[in-house]
């Protein structure tokens, strides 16, 4: 299957993914999917559990390779193949289940793959710290936990860690896994105030969440996957809930949004 | 800080003046229980001992305590010491190493292969080059087989038990075919002297004392050191009294560690042999019937080289393992790779999707075990004077209970180099002391599997009281 490119409405796409396929033991996990994403754009991933929403989004973070398709970032073809060559285009990725080692404490989980170093090539924790102790400063003034493990830590704790590795490398491109899963209210809602900063930065981010308000709070535009499908892409502005509701259960894809291959006829 | 911290934590405001004082000084309290634990072990096998046969000549009146007993327990110890710092890495990246005992008898047999019937022919018998060929070929060797483990477990995806299981099993069978079933011997006498046998084997009371002072002056400089990085990023420092204790307590043990050695003498006939061999004068005397040279003190007969008193100090192996304790601790807690192993063994998942190279980690690892088999091996058949295929028979289990009771986690993640070789002496020394007590060996075998469990089952108590 080959279709052309659809066209972008605002300038070039940050990222584009086009046409990719992943299949895992026979089961087509993700199924030619095409979406995109601008600098200073939300774009809202929903769907079921098993609709290929994270499986879509580890072939961009390079947790999985694609079996086919292609990835482009400021218009040039990429080859992303692991997690390094991820970071290296400035892709960094929040995961739903945080994805932090356990037993070391936040300041090397911030610095996990990106150690700085004396100039004997020696670990410089003390120079790590400083820099974690910054970073937390401005993200999560209450925390103080440094020295220990991040398993003793909050969910909240854990969550502002993992943002805190994400977004101090520069990202340009961020992807977050269902970033308010483990947290309380009031901790969603500085996820949500965070989101708006970084977007206004100009920082493109793809949000997948199960939750559809949290999307039409945070998102610019949403795509909706069903089956490993792309049911349709629409601004968030264009339709309704209950519409939304209607592409995620039943694949129906309302007047306000551009179907794609996996929408009912 | 990646490995096992007993530090941190919100302050509790009851607690006593001498947990006040830990938390203060950041002492690894799972530490100090294990030195009490060894403590309780050399009291008590020492006063056992001079119950049973009194006039030993130890602390206690016992045989147990005595500078030629601890001396001759250090180098017991080294062989098992230098391989589970490798194997403390090892289970904290969620893997084993079964094979270690059978890679120790392989390399061994190889390496004396090499220089009885290889070496010894081509370069003539005691060329001074066979000891250096033998080292590296064993250190290489043993990291050729740790990397092959390796990448059949990190790119055959195939269980570290699996692979190190057949391991153990093949490695034995393919060491008595280089073999050919027979004992390997005599090692090159310079290598020998890697095994501690010998007054040449060990560096003498001078060069000890000087070893004993640098290291002094080391952890002085570091402490110093560390503190200063901290004030200069405007850390909280430990208080002052904390690292001057630290610096007086680390020097008090190297320094009676240091005693310890220098005060063990060589036994007479030994002592007769280097003082003849250095053409030193050895007071005259009458031959005994044994052959030995005895000499008219004031009042009673003693051996000539009694008067000559020549201390042994440190053994080369008891260096060796020394050096590799110090190296890898750096390597774990001061490294790049050593953060990566810890935080791979923590979640390799999450490691992995940090960019961390976990199969290219694993390799390394098992490459680096290796090596250290490799310098087990050395040690191993140097002090015994020859290589059989049974010299690293049940190593393996030796090495891994000397990691767990030092409190390495077998979930992954947890584990100190110091606290292993703690376990390898602690674990040595009921092995030596029921010796001792000439306990048989079949008792020795029941005692260490159980304090081998009851270290385990102490450690999870622990734990989840600290938590």
């Amino acid at each position: 299957m080959s279709t052309e490119t659809v066209v972008a409405d605002k300038g070039a796409p940050l990222v584009e993914m086009h046409d990719i396929s992943i299949a895992f033991g026979g089961i087509k996990a993700v199924d030619h999917a095409s979406i995109d994403l601008h600098p200073g754009e939300v774009v809202g991933l929903l769907g079921h559990n098993g609709a290929g929403k994270s499986t879509l989004i580890k072939v961009l973070s390079g947790a999985y390779k694609r079996d086919s398709g292609t990835i482009r970032i400021d218009g040039k073809d990429a080859d992303i193949s692991n997690p390094r060559d991820a970071k290296a285009f400035g892709i960094e990725t929040i995961y739903q289940t945080l994805a932090l080692a356990d037993n070391v404490d936040a300041t090397a989980n911030l610095y996990l793959g990106r150690e700085l170093r004396t100039r004997w090539g020696t670990l410089d924790d003390i120079a790590m710290e400083a820099e974690c102790r910054k970073v937390m400063g401005r993200l999560n003034p209450n925390f103080r936990r440094f020295k220990e493990p991040v398993k003793s830590l909050s969910g909240g704790q854990r969550q502002s860690v993992a943002i805190a590795r994400a977004i101090h490398f520069n990202a340009r491109i961020l992807i977050m896994d269902e970033p308010t899963a483990a947290l309380g209210p009031q901790e969603t809602a500085q996820v949500g105030e965070l989101i708006k900063q970084l977007k206004a930065q100009g920082i493109g981010i793809f949000l997948i969440s199960h939750d559809i308000h949290d999307v039409f709070d945070l998102a610019d535009r949403l795509t909706v996957m069903k089956n490993g499908r792309v049911v349709g892409t629409a601004h968030v502005k264009d339709v309704t809930k209950d519409e939304v509701l209607g592409m995620i259960i039943l694949g129906k894809v309302p007047p306000g949004a551009t179907p794609g291959p996996g929408a009912i006829a | 800080m990646a490995e096992q911290s007993s530090t941190g934590g919100p302050a509790a405001s009851n607690e006593g003046p001498i947990s006040r004082l830990i938390r203060a000084a950041e002492i690894d309290t799972r530490m100090l229980g294990m030195l009490a634990a060894m403590l309780v072990i050399w009291v008590g096998f020492d006063v056992i001992s001079s119950i049973l046969r009194p006039g030993g000549g130890g602390l206690f009146g016992g045989s147990f305590l005595t500078s030629r007993n601890l001396w001759i327990l250090l180098v017991q110890t080294s062989v098992i010491a230098v391989m589970t710092t490798g194997m403390v890495l090892v289970i904290v990246l969620r893997q084993i190493d079964l094979s270690v005992g059978s890679m120790l008898s392989i390399v061994a047999v190889a390496t004396g292969v090499l220089q009885v019937f290889d070496l010894g022919p081509l370069l003539g018998v005691g060329h001074p080059a066979i000891w250096i060929i033998a080292v590296v070929f064993a250190i290489l060797l043993g990291a050729a087989i740790g990397a092959f483990n390796g990448i059949l477990i990190a790119y055959g995806q195939i269980p570290s038990f699996i692979v190190t299981l057949g391991g153990l099993i093949a490695f034995s069978g393919a060491a008595f075919l280089i073999a050919s079933g027979v004992t390997v011997a005599p090692m090159d006498k310079t290598f020998k002297l890697i095994g501690g046998n010998g007054p040449a084997a060990s560096i003498g009371p001078l060069w000890s004392w000087a070893l004993a002072a640098i290291a002094c002056i080391g952890i002085g400089v570091a402490i110093v050191a560390g503190r200063r990085r901290r004030l200069k990023f405007s850390f909280k420092a430990k208080p002052v009294w904390a690292e001057v204790l630290s610096v007086v307590v680390g020097c008090a043990a190297v320094l009676g560690t240091t005693a310890v050695v220098n005060s063990y003498l060589y036994p007479p006939r030994v002592a007769e042999r280097f003082a003849l061999d250095n053409n030193i004068p050895i007071p005259p005397g009458v031959e005994d019937k044994s052959g030995l040279a005895i000499c008219q003190a004031a009042d009673k007969v003693v051996s000539c080289v009694d008067g000559l008193t020549f201390q042994t100090g440190y053994p080369i192996p008891v260096l060796i393992m020394l050096a590799v304790g110090l190296v890898m601790t750096f390597v774990a807690r001061r490294t790049r790779f050593g953060r990566y192993i810890f935080a791979t063994g923590g979640n390799p998942e999450a490691a992995e999707l940090a960019g961390i190279n976990t199969k290219r980690l694993t390799v390394t690892v098992f490459t680096l075990m290796g090596a250290l088999v490799g310098i087990s091996a050395i040690i191993a058949s140097a002090r015994l004077d020859a290589a059989t295929t049974a010299l690293g028979t049940l190593n393996e289990l030796y090495v891994i209970a000397a990691a767990v009771i030092g409190g390495t986690s077998l979930a992954g993640g947890i584990g100190t180099i110091y606290g292993a070789i703690l376990g390898a002496l602690l674990m040595q020394s009921l092995q030596s002391g029921m010796a001792l007590l000439n306990v048989d060996s079949a008792y020795t075998n029941i005692v260490v599997g159980i304090v081998l469990v009851l270290a385990v089952f102490v450690d999870q108590i622990y734990r989840r009281r600290v938590k």
